[in-house]
């Protein structure tokens, strides 16, 4: 809905809202571009969650980065205090009073030093502050914490209404200006200044749960704007205040057709022969002792080896211990990190709470600018955190590190091997990429096996593949398919060589039915020659036989002429025509 | 009679008011009563002099301020109650 009426708004020419960027990191994109010019804002909160600091942050950065000057008048801290306690977030505000940027005023409230009697108004403040803005020519002023009023003076209705006249006479000066409240009973603040100050109130809050305290900043309400509904947290650290946006409001990305190997070119064969997606999720996920960690610095290693920066988030193991196992794989980690491509940061989970963590993590990437990110393993999250808060902060880390560009690639724990299909910190269905690496228990050995469950947009194998870890490095072999089912292992290394063995074997077996074939045509040669050699003895005796008949034959026939001439006595007359055609 | 002046008294106004003026007025009674002879007072006018109210801590107008003797006490109003006014300022005991 939020989305819908800020396109109207951009559509449409009317004057919008004039706003004054805070430089309070994060606060500005939820406020849609800061605090509204030339009005006042409240901040209301508890004791101790952040109101005052982030008023003089708002008042340094307005004099350091937006060349507004700034007047603070402070009603609780003295000058120096104040100083002092805002040192460590590196503000030198002594340096900007100097410099004329930053006025700091602090009126001092000592009832038992006055006495009321009559009449009279507060000009005395107004009159501070118009000399103190006029000075340096204020653009911003932050009143903290002007409840105080209250309880050094008795005429309240005097109070009361020199308040309404203050905040009608800040408006009129057209500065930007930051009033703090202290949270009241069932109200946003003690004295109800909601009532004077009714443009923006920001609510701060610190809430602690399951002993890990979290901050969070709530924007009550933003007339004339639209912002942010949620609670967002925030987290005070050496650089002041950094408001994390809980969700980032849509889901149009820059994507990447570029691809980023892994570093083991097995695995990179089982994705297309590419590797994972540049600005990618990957989660890689198993049981202990899987390999995960050595997966990751694989990851790490090849990316730093591209000349590109990665940075690992550890939370398990300490840096020093990382690079010393992983040189048992062959892995140097420490030569990348000298030459500053990679930087690790390790903290342990319960170190604080869950958006602090996030918040950190943003803050390191913003500061490193690294391509990959890898955080292992996120399971120990979740003894910080509920499955669903667990869960949406990986989704924001997801979002901004997509936004960025960034791959990640996380590193889970399965604890229990029957439902390490199902989920991992709920965030399987969020990464693009999905390994999962499994004990397979067989003959007595554990051994593993890699499985790319989901891979999106991308060829995958959906081959189970053996995952080796060697003195030299990860490898991934095909597993051995076999009549038995699927064999790794020592069992696949047996099977191999079975198998070399049965070619030997037949091999010899061939050669075998070789020579014995050739023997028996050698045989049957032989018998079709003595065969032939028959069949031309017979033929010749079968030609003799003729022969001798036809001999016989003309013999018989010379001899029955013979007698017959010698009968009739005709030597030359038709004698011989006549056995002839007897014939 | 000069060094005998054992009361400073400073009252801060914002512009002649009509409160400022009663309270110059009512100031100016209860001293020539009770002080006569051992006070001083000065006007700061802060619509002239803005950067003289910070030294005093000066909130609301009007404000007197005892300045000496120490320790420093301030009564605000116009000082239209006596009585208050001579309890704040230490001059009858309370």
């Amino acid at each position: 809905m939020t989305r819908e009426r800020k396109i109207k708004n951009t559509d449409t020419s009317y004057k919008t809202l004039p706003k004054v960027p805070s430089g309070i990191s994060g606060l500005d994109e939820i406020t849609m571009g800061g605090f509204p010019k030339g009005r006042p804002t409240l901040i209301c909160g508890d004791a101790g969650c952040g109101k005052t600091l982030m008023c003089v942050e708002f008042i340094v950065k307005g004099a350091t980065l937006y060349n507004e000057p700034g007047v603070f008048m402070a009603f609780e801290e003295s000058r120096e205090d104040l100083a002092m306690n805002v040192a460590s977030l590196g503000f030198d505000i002594e340096r900007l009073q100097k410099d004329n940027k930053i006025k700091v005023d602090h009126v001092r409230i000592e009832r038992e030093e006055i006495e009321e009697t009559g009449e009279y108004n507060l000009d005395g403040i107004f009159i501070r502050l118009g000399y103190a803005i006029d000075s340096i020519g204020a653009k911003r002023v932050v009143l903290d914490t002007i409840e105080n009023l209250f309880s050094g003076l008795e005429n309240e209705s005097i109070v009361r209404s020199e308040l309404r006249r203050l905040f009608g006479w800040l408006k009129e000066k057209g500065v930007t200006a930051l009033i703090t409240g202290e949270k009241g009973n069932g109200m946003f603040t003690r004295q109800g200044l909601e009532e004077y100050v009714s443009d923006c109130v920001i609510f701060l809050d610190h809430r602690i749960i399951d002993q890990v305290s979290t901050r969070r900043l709530r924007i009550v309400k933003y007339r004339g704007s639209v912002h942010g509904t949620n609670e967002y947290p925030f987290l005070i650290d050496e650089d002041g205040i950094s408001v994390l946006p809980i969700t980032s409001l849509s889901l149009n990305k820059q994507v990447s057709s570029e691809r980023v190997s892994s570093g083991i070119p097995a695995l990179d064969k089982m994705m297309g022969g590419k590797g994972f997606y540049k600005g990618g999720s990957v989660l890689v996920s198993g049981t202990a002792g899987t390999g995960k960690t050595s997966i990751a610095a694989y990851f790490a290693n090849q990316v730093c080896n591209e000349g590109k920066k990665c940075i690992y988030f550890a939370f398990e193991e300490s840096p020093r211990q990382i690079i010393r196992n992983m040189k048992s794989i062959n892995l140097n980690l420490e030569k990348h990190i000298n030459k500053g491509l990679l930087q690790f940061s390790a903290s342990r989970p319960t170190l604080y709470g869950l958006e602090m963590h996030l918040v950190s993590i943003y803050k390191a990437i913003k500061a490193f600018k690294p391509d990959v990110v890898i955080l292992d393993p996120i399971t120990n999250l979740i003894t910080i955190g509920a499955m669903s808060e667990v869960k949406s902060m990986l989704i924001r880390l997801i979002d901004f590190l997509q936004d960025e560009q960034i791959t990640v690639m996380f590193t889970a724990l399965t604890l229990n091997p029957a439902v390490s299909d199902q989920t991992d910190e709920g965030v399987s269905s969020l990464v693009d990429t999905w390994l999962l690496v499994r004990d397979i228990e067989s003959n007595g050995e554990r051994n593993r096996g890699l499985y790319v469950i989901k891979s999106r947009g991308m060829k995958h194998s959906n081959q189970v593949r053996e995952f080796i870890i060697t003195d030299n490095g990860l490898d991934l072999v095909d597993v051995y398919l076999g009549p038995d089912g699927v064999l790794i292992g020592s069992a696949r290394e047996a099977r191999k060589i079975e198998e070399q063995t049965g070619f030997a074997l037949r091999d010899y077996a061939v050669n075998a039915k070789d020579r014995e074939i050739n023997r028996q045509r050698k045989t049957l040669e032989a018998k079709i020659s003595s065969l032939k050699n028959e069949f031309e003895s017979t033929e010749e005796q079968l030609n003799r036989i003729y022969n001798e008949e036809l001999l016989r034959k003309q013999v018989l026939e010379k001899t029955r002429e013979q007698m017959t001439r010698m009968r009739r006595g005709d030597e030359n007359g038709a004698a011989p025509k006549t056995p002839k055609n007897k014939k | 009679m000069k060094s005998e002046k054992k009361w400073e008294l400073r009252l801060y106004v914002a512009g002649k008011t009509e409160r400022s003026v009663t309270a110059l007025r009512n100031l100016q009674k209860y001293c020539e009563e009770h002080l006569k002879g051992q006070y001083k007072i000065e006007v700061v006018d802060l619509l002239e002099k803005p950067q003289l109210a910070e030294g005093d801590q000066i909130l609301a107008v009007p404000t007197l301020v005892r300045k000496v003797p120490e320790p420093i006490r301030k009564i605000i109003g116009d000082l239209s109650n006596e009585e208050k006014v001579l309890v704040g300022l230490n001059i009858i005991p309370a």
